[in-house]
């Protein structure tokens, strides 16, 4: 018989361990399916593994991830499962997924989304040359491995471009250069979001700071930039761009893209969840009710994946979404759930000043004809708006005649690209237009683990 | 240029087309790699361009590799152990019968 547990979390980030805890505290049968061996997600990833020296570089927002992660591993009642790859999700929230080379099944009473953010594509000109990656990318490496790198340049925009850059100024090995893409004129015209963000003003404050250290450490950094390109053949030998009317070229082999991050929108699309276009964060959302519940009923969305709040507000959520769902099997929970709603709001006042400041540079989001979107069938920007002028009317069917998304990464690198350059061409809504359909396995698993499989096994290392 | 801020621990060693790779305790395959200043990990199987880690968080699938012999392995997401003998991905996979 297939196991049915009241709760089941995808995800240990911050959203998806906070979940667990609250649900498990009221007696609820809670099981976290988590990817990584270790708990903390991407924004605390390898936490409890970190060396002083890593948590010395990463800072005090990443070092408070411990408490989090030691208040899950403590936590009664809570069925963790690293190692976990969710692969379906079937009627009746049948949860199958691989672990060791074998796949099995839960059934989910309440299923839990906290599968967080990816970061936001950012196709320019060379940035699938080996050395190019995202920053998330080069933060990880340092998270996991204590690994940094010397004469690098990062690009792009957003608070974490200027997060990595403080970090590798503490790790010894500053950026050889910032080359920022936010206009010059923005600034200005976010003064309103400015003066409402003054409530949150904790996040201004470390955002100063973390410019002030890159800046006093001798970073070259160029502002306003634009007609950014990669060079290199076989791997990156420079970047180039134009700022301030002056063309520029920069000589290096590592270079780092940010333009923010997005929803991770597979499992939600899976499940056929609706989706709306968020104009001001420039990605789609889950439509999620005040308890965070998806349009499928007993779905619901912790963190990042709901719309991009940050690290704090995704383990308030993921407490909200384990009381709420404590409150609907007829557990008391108290004021909590009220207070809980409270202290998002405060904390989402950052959030329009961030998203006005940051969004993301014309260039990625309505890239050249030449340049390759879907990374892993290699199409171009060119080739889906030839696709649209012959009646193409959305994803799928560009999807039909060109393979973007049918690579091994199934659509999230280039997914919300080819969304935006379908509308940009055809002229209707981000909405209209609408993403991929996502279809199984979420991730591929050999044909030999499908054949052993039947709903009904158990997972071997169930605890008995 | 890789650099490690950690005081040297390597435990783990493995290979990467027959080049005896050192890692350390926490590492993937990807990372271990990093480290090593190795950055062409596949040929796309569109025009057999290089490729090397992207996201490192297990979404692009640009850092493909064989493991003990198996192909599509996510170098990102595959923790380092002793002896794997770990090869570049060349192109699209054959399906062997």
């Amino acid at each position: 018989m297939t196991q049915l547990k009241d709760v089941v979390i995808i995800g240990a980030g911050p959203a998806g361990m906070a979940c667990a805890v609250e649900a498990a505290s009221k007696g609820l049968s809670t099981v976290v399916l988590d990817e990584n061996p270790q708990p903390g997600g991407q924004i605390y990833r390898a936490i409890e593994s970190a060396t002083e020296n890593r948590l010395r570089v990463l800072g005090q927002d990443y070092a408070r991830g411990r408490e989090l992660a030691s208040e899950f591993r403590q936590a009664n009642g809570v069925d963790y499962r690293p190692g976990s790859t969710v692969w379906n999700i079937g009627p009746d929230r049948l949860v199958e997924f691989s672990r060791d080379g074998k796949s099995s099944a839960i059934r989910a009473g309440h299923l839990v989304v906290a599968t967080g953010a990816i970061e936001r594509p950012c196709p320019l000109p060379g940035w699938t040359l080996p050395g190019v990656t995202t920053a998330g990318a080069l933060q990880i490496l340092l998270k996991t491995s204590g690994i940094t790198y010397e004469g690098a340049v990062l690009t792009g925009s957003g608070p974490l471009l200027w997060l990595l850059a403080a970090q590798m100024v503490d790790a010894g090995s500053p950026p050889k250069a910032i080359v920022e893409t936010v206009p010059r004129e923005r600034l200005f015209r976010t003064l309103p979001e400015l003066i409402a963000a003054l409530g949150a003003r904790e996040y201004l404050l470390k955002g100063m700071s973390m410019i002030r250290k890159v800046k006093r450490s001798g970073v070259r950094i160029h502002l306003g930039a634009e007609d950014i390109a990669i060079e290199g053949s076989g791997a990156v030998s420079a970047i180039r761009f134009r700022s301030k009317g002056t063309e520029h070229r920069i000589a290096t082999d590592t270079v780092a893209l940010h333009q923010g991050v997005v929803p991770n929108q597979q499992v939600t699309r899976l499940l056929g969840c609706r989706h709306f276009w968020d104009d001001n964060q420039k990605c789609f959302r889950p439509e999620l009710s005040e308890d965070r519940e998806t349009s499928c009923a007993h779905v619901y969305v912790a963190g990042d994946g709901g719309g991009i709040e940050g690290a704090k507000s995704a383990e308030m959520q993921g407490r909200l979404v384990g009381l709420a769902i404590a409150e609907k099997e007829g557990r008391g929970t108290g004021p909590r759930i009220t207070e809980l709603r409270l202290a998002l709001k405060r904390e989402a006042r950052v959030r329009p000043f961030l998203e006005k400041l940051y969004t993301p540079s014309r260039q990625i989001l309505h890239p050249d004809d030449a340049t390759v979107i879907c990374r892993c069938e290699e199409v171009t920007a060119g080739s889906v708006r030839e696709t649209v002028a012959q009646g193409a009317p959305g994803p799928n069917q560009v999807k039909s005649f060109l393979r973007t998304g049918m690579g091994p990464c199934q659509g999230r690198i280039c997914g919300l690209v080819v969304t935006s350059v379908i509308s940009e061409s055809s002229g209707k809504s981000p909405d209209d237009v609408d993403y991929y359909r996502i279809r199984p396995p979420l991730k591929p698993l050999p044909l030999a683990e499908l054949a052993d499989y039947s709903a009904d096994m158990p997972d071997s290392r169930d605890p008995a | 240029m890789p650099k490690r801020i950690d005081p040297d621990t390597e435990t783990v060693t493995f290979t990467f087309e027959g080049q005896i790779i050192r890692a350390r305790p926490g590492d993937t395959v990807a990372s271990a790699l990093a480290a090593s200043g190795i950055r062409h990990l596949r040929d796309s199987a569109v025009s057999g361009e290089p490729r090397g880690i992207f996201c490192m968080m297990g979404a692009c699938f640009d850092c493909l590799v064989e493991v003990n012999g198996q192909p599509n392995r996510q170098a990102c997401m595959t923790p380092v152990s002793q002896d794997l003998a770990v090869s570049r991905q060349r192109g699209g996979v054959e399906v062997k019968i």
